[in-house]
């Protein structure tokens, strides 16, 4: 089992024939996960990978049945494809599109209001179920299914503990990137609830930053449900000067101070573990995980 | 991006946003000759840089006459300017903006910005303006009102005279308020701002509004769409180290220490920094190689590094992702430590994608590397290097 796609899952892509979007379909149809159509406005009818093309998302959806959207599709038209997967009624959305303007995401967070559609990003490595589904851009080297569901903020720091959740035999149930970004589609406490109720999903790893509120929103959703799956926490970004942009938007303090400081001790109150060292998370997991046993 | 003043106040005016009268100089000589003209009273002289933090910093001067104006910008221009907001060395201050000092009966506090939690614009208004703003609103949030865009009809004068109301505006004050908030919400929307923050809004004892002070962030990402924006864009004040890397797909911010970060991924470059200063250790910078980078591009910011004269260790943390693969960093040093001869050691940690391939790389080009398997040895050693 798993969350948010599962063997089940067919996707198609937008922007499946420029560079990236050919490279990371590619990536992805190599691994295994079943990709079923490509979207490209004006070469409707061609075909890209061995897939048909389509005109038009909700064409593609009704001649395929493809109920996912993978959108590699350029900062200035990533919402606008968004909104169109949305119209479509496509049940996951998952945007990797690095730099899409805000009020853009304004206008996306809206429309997602009250729809059928779960968005995941932008700026995000994607989902990926270890040797089931992979949408997205994230490496598959040192992915193993597993028990142990990862959200996180950021690609990088997501593959190093993947790696490590591996080498330590615990695997991986599900992997969430929520994005970069500051204005983005599910969030922490969506991963919690959809891993609470996952029975491959063991344990949770949270992996935060600086900046924005998903943190502390996780930590209050965490005391007040009484969750019972061990969660293990990183939040990095502790000796960043405040004020500057590092990397990501979302770690921007126009958009609300966010200390990690703060956030730490709102999810140790919570009741989560909290690390600093990332090689120190499959550890704490493990001991916990060893605790609920006895 | 944060425009300068001047920048945000033309842009707030063109939307029928009164601000006090004033001009840009970018000598001592022509701010005196500016006051002179302007033909009022008193006078303020403010730093035209691209951050905040500029009152408790020194870069707002109040003065009664154009000699002491010239005075007070000479102090300014050419300098640098360090506030909080600032790069560590602050920027070199090369306008100043030359204003007529209001009379201030009232001050208030007003934002437009776009709330996170909700993903909706929301409009902030405070009766508490001025430089202790911020101090009130943190010890007593209830000062400020939240009001959410959608749920009024701002573009109506008349919707936000009713608003402001209740914070204590009434009459020819709150007509001319809602003029400056209503402006500023254009001003917002037509130019993809992420922020606008008037603080103060004055309100004379004649009952005029003006938009004393003004900050406006616009979102970077949207500025491929506002070309009408371009001579504010190339007047923004960039560290020249952390231009070129984003010139080349990187994204870097400069720090002062010695030990130089060579990291791929902003949560991995944040966690580098952080087990680098918990273990005593100084950073040179802050990177995030995105993953569109290639390997000549790489190279161009780590001999950016290299050429720091304090350098003392290179520490690279890598994992190889989708598409960013441990050899294209590999390459990148390569090509780097062969155009510079540098000797300056390399602390190497790289895994995930190619990580092998990578290292048979560094090996090859008998780079002067140290290999390690994991980050927290790897910090360890730099550390240590660094002294």
């Amino acid at each position: 089992m798993s969350i948010i796609v599962n063997k089940d899952t067919k996707v198609l892509v937008q922007g499946m024939t420029g560079r990236s979007g050919t490279f990371y379909s590619d990536a992805a149809m190599r691994y295994g996960s079943t990709y079923v159509a490509g979207v490209r406005p004006g070469k409707g009818g061609g075909r890209h990978l061995g897939l048909p093309l389509f005109d038009s998302v909700a064409e593609a959806k009704s001649e395929t049945g493809a109920n996912a959207s993978l959108v590699v599709v350029p900062a200035h038209g990533a919402a606008a494809a968004i909104l169109e997967s949305i119209e479509a009624e496509v049940g996951v959305i998952v945007c990797i599109t690095e730099r899409v303007p805000v009020h853009d995401m304004v206008n996306v967070k809206a429309a997602l209001n009250g729809s059928d559609s779960l968005l995941i990003g932008p700026n995000s490595q994607g989902v990926l179920v270890p040797g089931v589904c992979k949408i997205g851009v994230m490496s598959t080297a040192d992915a193993s299914h597993g028990c142990i569901g990862i959200a996180s903020r950021s690609a990088s720091l997501a593959s190093e503990i993947v790696a490590q959740t591996t080498r330590a035999g615990l695997g991986q149930s599900t992997t969430v990137g929520i994005g970069g970004d500051p204005i983005h589609g599910i969030g922490f406490v969506e991963c919690l609830k959809s891993f609470r109720e996952d029975p491959a999903t063991q344990g949770v790893i949270l992996v935060g930053e600086l900046g924005g509120d998903e943190e502390e929103q996780a930590a209050a959703y965490l005391s007040d449900s009484g969750y019972e799956k061990p969660v293990v926490s990183i939040i990095v970004g502790r000796h960043a000067p405040p004020e500057r942009r590092m990397g990501h938007a979302g770690a921007l303090s126009v958009f609300g101070t966010g200390s990690v400081g703060r956030k730490v001790e709102l999810l140790c109150e919570a009741g989560s573990v909290a690390v600093q060292n990332p090689d120190e998370i499959a550890g704490a997991l493990k001991a916990a995980l060893a605790e609920r046993q006895n | 991006m944060f425009l300068m003043e001047h920048h945000a106040k033309a842009l707030l005016r063109q939307n029928g946003v009164v601000t006090p009268k004033g001009k840009v100089a970018e000598t001592p000589l022509e701010a005196g000759r500016i006051a002179g003209a302007l033909g009022v009273g008193g006078f303020a002289v403010k730093a035209q840089i691209g951050a905040g933090g500029r009152g408790l910093a020194g870069g707002v001067q109040f003065s009664d006459s154009p000699k002491d104006v010239e005075r007070h910008a000479a102090g300014m221009l050419g300098n640098r300017l360090e506030t909080a907001q600032t790069g560590v060395r602050g920027e070199i201050v090369r306008k100043v903006f030359v204003e007529e000092r209001i009379d201030i009966d009232r001050m208030f506090y007003f934002s437009v910005l776009i709330d996170q939690n909700s993903a909706e614009p929301v409009l902030l208004f405070s009766s508490s303006g001025g430089v202790e703003f911020e101090r009130v609103a943190a010890a007593d949030p209830g000062v400020i009102k939240h009001i959410h865009l959608k749920e009024i009809d701002w573009r109506e004068p008349e919707a936000i005279s009713e608003i402001l109301g209740s914070v204590g505006l009434s009459g020819n004050a709150a007509k001319s308020a809602a003029t400056v908030v209503t402006g500023a919400i254009r001003t917002f929307f037509e130019n993809d701002a992420l922020l606008i923050e008037i603080n103060p809004l004055a309100v004379t004892a004649t009952g005029e509004a003006v938009a004393v002070d003004a900050k406006m962030v616009v979102d970077g990402n949207a500025l491929p769409r506002h070309v009408e924006l371009e001579a504010v864009v190339s007047e923004a004040a960039v560290e020249e180290s952390e231009r070129l890397a984003q010139e080349n797909n990187v994204n870097f911010v400069e720090l002062d220490g010695n030990i130089g970060l060579v990291v791929n991924g902003a949560g991995l470059g944040l966690a580098t920094l952080d087990l680098v200063v918990e273990l005593g250790g100084r950073p040179a910078n802050f990177m995030d190689i995105r993953t569109t980078a290639g390997s000549f591009q790489i190279a161009r910011v780590v001999q950016m590094l290299i050429e720091r004269p304090d350098l003392k260790v290179m520490l690279v943390n890598v994992h190889g992702g989708g598409m960013t693969v441990c050899d294209t960093i590999a390459e990148a040093l390569n090509f780097a430590y062969s155009r510079t001869g540098s000797a300056i050691p390399i602390v190497y940690r790289a895994a995930g994608q190619n990580a092998p391939w990578a290292l048979s790389i560094m090996q090859n080009r008998k780079l002067p590397f140290r290999q390690f398997d994991n980050m927290s040895q790897a910090v360890a050693a730099a550390v240590e290097m660094a002294g």
